[in-house]
């Protein structure tokens, strides 16, 4: 179990990174504390299986630092970092017993035969796999298959960390529930850090402590769930977080309002202020669920179209036109929306103010 | 669902019928029929049941010919298995030399067989070739090495000839092999500490075992009905040390034109083939995969 620092993580695939756009990492910098449960979450392609990969020891960064508990491990193999990693696939040693897959690593650092099946057979019971424990490892379904590879990772007792990647691309969706709470339940017992990379928000969200938004090869921001949800450090992680995303509109600023193509949206004194100061592109940005589509205009109500109405069940998500600016709502069941005219109010204290893609504080 | 009441489906594989039974089984069966008839000339032939099976079930020199084809297939596959395998785990990953690498090994793959024969004629000739003046400019050999000279020099020149041609063909599958095996593999591996033999033992070789069956299939069969290079090369001399199965069919059936004994020679030897296939296969389906799952 460890503690791991990043120091300015950058990272290549080519051998000679010229512009800032050859490199897959941009300089990454964060610290994962012992114990948590963090995830990596982003779109495919931001770089977030190169971190994980250099976290592990499988990739050399081009340059930077990584740290386990203080000491310097960056030029360490994975084997020598002790580390553990799930794949996307299951990788089993097809040949072996679900046994023998849990004993390898063990055997491969010399361990007695003693301790290997004690540490086996905990493993397994904690896994729900004593069951299976004498199958071979290459007839299981694709979740026990998942069970087993991390538990190659959780045998090792003094393992620092376990590195998922999309550890439940290939799994049925009545059993990821299953899983993702199975490793929960692991996380709360064994206290291991656990780092967990995915492009499902639903799986980042549920599975971890604290989520690390990556979009192009940057973090843009770590935090809880909820704030992620309610203060986004950058439009991305609006947009990305919470379906459907963020609105979006560019703004210019007078006095204590914003004006969006004409209409006027009031803001609280302190964001306003700060926007004034603030040089680069506006926008103001509010969850769907937070904007008040209403029937009359009502007190500083922004005339809007609106467009599309979509029946979600519990809720109806509302497609609205404000000058040519899309906005989505989202409207409890049960408030009268029609299509046509209406006004929509922005509650001041969700208002957020984003100034070239980062928000304004 | 409903059966269908007309049986039009049967025009539809009607053709498949019609080309297997002209590619295959006519084929067959006419080498059937010549097994157990006596044939004098046109139209005057006699059905004498099995004497034929009989007579070269009770052959000896056809006897000697079948341990020597066992010998060689043996020898063959024991050699060019593990040899393609290791070549192939040594060719570069990446790169230039993948298919530089991939080039040379299949050039002795496109030479015609009996050229291969000639080939090797001329490079192990005592007095012009390279390998046979090479091998007795350095005098380590008691009798001089002549291809034609004794039978171990022909079996050595003959399998010499057999690992340089096909080992190429094993190496090639073995490569793609491991080529298709994914990264995270090796990624897990090195996580799990294993070593280079246990990387080897537990995640190569059983992800090879599709290509290696077929490799094994494919030299099996090719090596027990190998005919034109060692034909050109010793013509299954000296005396008969290198008259394989197919040499000595061939001198029976159409040198002696000796059609009845010739066909019932080939048949068994087609059963020969196909049983031993089957056996192959049939092991290299279970290792590995060992109680059921």
């Amino acid at each position: 179990m460890a503690r791991i620092e990043l120091h300015d993580i950058t990272h290549s695939y080519l051998r000679r990174p010229k512009k800032e756009s050859d490199y897959a990492l941009k300089g990454i910098d964060d610290t994962w504390e012992d114990g948590g449960a963090y995830a990596l979450l982003g779109p495919s392609g931001c770089g977030k299986t190169t971190l994980l990969n250099i976290i592990s020891g499988l990739l050399k960064p081009t340059s930077g630092r990584i740290l386990y508990d203080g000491k310097d491990v960056s030029v360490l193999t994975p084997e020598k970092r002790n580390i553990a990693q799930v794949f996307q696939f299951p990788v089993l040693y097809d040949t072996m017993t679900v046994f023998g897959n849990l004993a390898f690593p063990l055997q491969n650092r010399g361990v007695s035969n003693d301790d290997i099946r004690r540490r086996v057979h905990e493993v397994a019971e904690i896994l729900d796999l004593t069951g299976v424990i004498n199958k071979r490892a290459a007839g299981l379904t694709a979740d026990l298959k998942q069970k087993v590879s991390l538990g190659r990772g959780l045998v090792r007792a003094d393992v620092a960390a376990i590195l998922f990647d999309e550890p439940l691309t290939v799994i049925d969706p009545h059993l990821k529930w299953h899983l993702r709470r199975k490793l929960k339940e692991i996380h709360e017992q064994l206290k291991i850090t656990l780092i967990y990379v995915t492009h499902d928000q639903i799986e980042a969200l549920t599975f971890a402590d604290q989520v690390a938004i990556m979009v192009e090869g940057e973090i843009v921001q770590i935090g809880t769930p909820q704030d992620l949800f309610e203060n986004p450090a950058h439009t991305f992680v609006g947009y990305f977080i919470g379906s459907p995303g963020m609105n979006f509109l560019e703004c210019t600023l007078e006095g204590d309002t914003a004006r969006v193509d004409g209409a006027v949206i009031p803001l609280d004194e302190a964001t306003a202020a700060l926007g004034r100061e603030t040089k680069g592109r506006l926008e103001i940005g509010i969850r769907p669920m937070y904007l008040d589509v209403r029937s009359d205009p009502g007190e500083a109500g922004v005339e809007v179209t609106v467009q599309m109405i979509e029946d979600q069940g519990s809720y109806r998500i509302v497609t609205l036109m404000l000058g040519g600016h899309i906005l989505r709502a989202k409207v409890p069941e049960g408030k009268p929306v029609s299509e046509g005219t209406a006004w929509v109010h922005f509650p001041k204290q969700w208002i957020r103010l984003f100034a070239d893609g980062r928000v304004v504080t | 669902m409903d059966k269908w009441q007309d049986n039009k489906a049967w025009f539809l594989v009607l053709p498949v019928f019609v080309i297997v039974a002209f590619s295959a089984l006519i084929p067959l069966m006419t080498v059937v029929n010549y097994s157990v008839q006596d044939i004098f000339g046109p139209g005057e032939a006699v059905f004498v049941g099995t004497e034929w099976f009989k007579e070269m079930l009770a052959n000896k020199r056809l006897h000697d010919a079948l341990l020597r084809q066992f010998l060689f297939s043996g020898l063959v596959l024991l050699i060019e298995i593990p040899l393609g395998i290791l070549i192939a785990l040594a060719m570069p990953k990446k790169g230039w030399g993948v298919s530089t690498s991939l080039v040379i090994l299949a050039l002795p793959l496109l030479i015609p067989w009996n050229v291969i024969g000639t080939i090797w004629i001329i490079f192990t000739r005592p007095d012009i070739g390279l390998f046979g003046v090479g091998i007795n400019s350095l005098h380590l050999l008691e009798v001089p090495f002549d291809h034609t000279a004794t039978p171990l020099y022909a079996w050595i020149t003959v399998m010499l000839m057999e690992v340089w041609h096909w080992t190429p063909l094993v190496a090639l599958l073995a490569y793609a092999g491991l080529r298709a095996i994914p990264e995270a593999y090796y990624q897990a591996a090195r996580i799990d500490g294993a070593s280079p033999w246990a990387t080897f033992w537990y995640i190569q070789l059983p992800k090879m075992r599709g290509v290696l069956t077929i490799a094994v299939l494919l030299r099996w069969m090719d090596s027990f009905l190998i005919y034109a290079e060692p034909f050109v090369l010793t013509g299954g001399g000296p005396g008969n040390s290198t008259t394989f199965l197919s040499i000595y069919l061939v001198k029976i059936a159409l040198l002696q034109f000796d059609l009845g004994p010739g066909a019932a020679f080939s048949l068994i030897y087609f059963l020969i083939v196909l049983l031993f296939s089957f056996i192959f296969y049939q092991v290299l389906q279970r290792v590995g995969k060992g109680e059921k799952g």
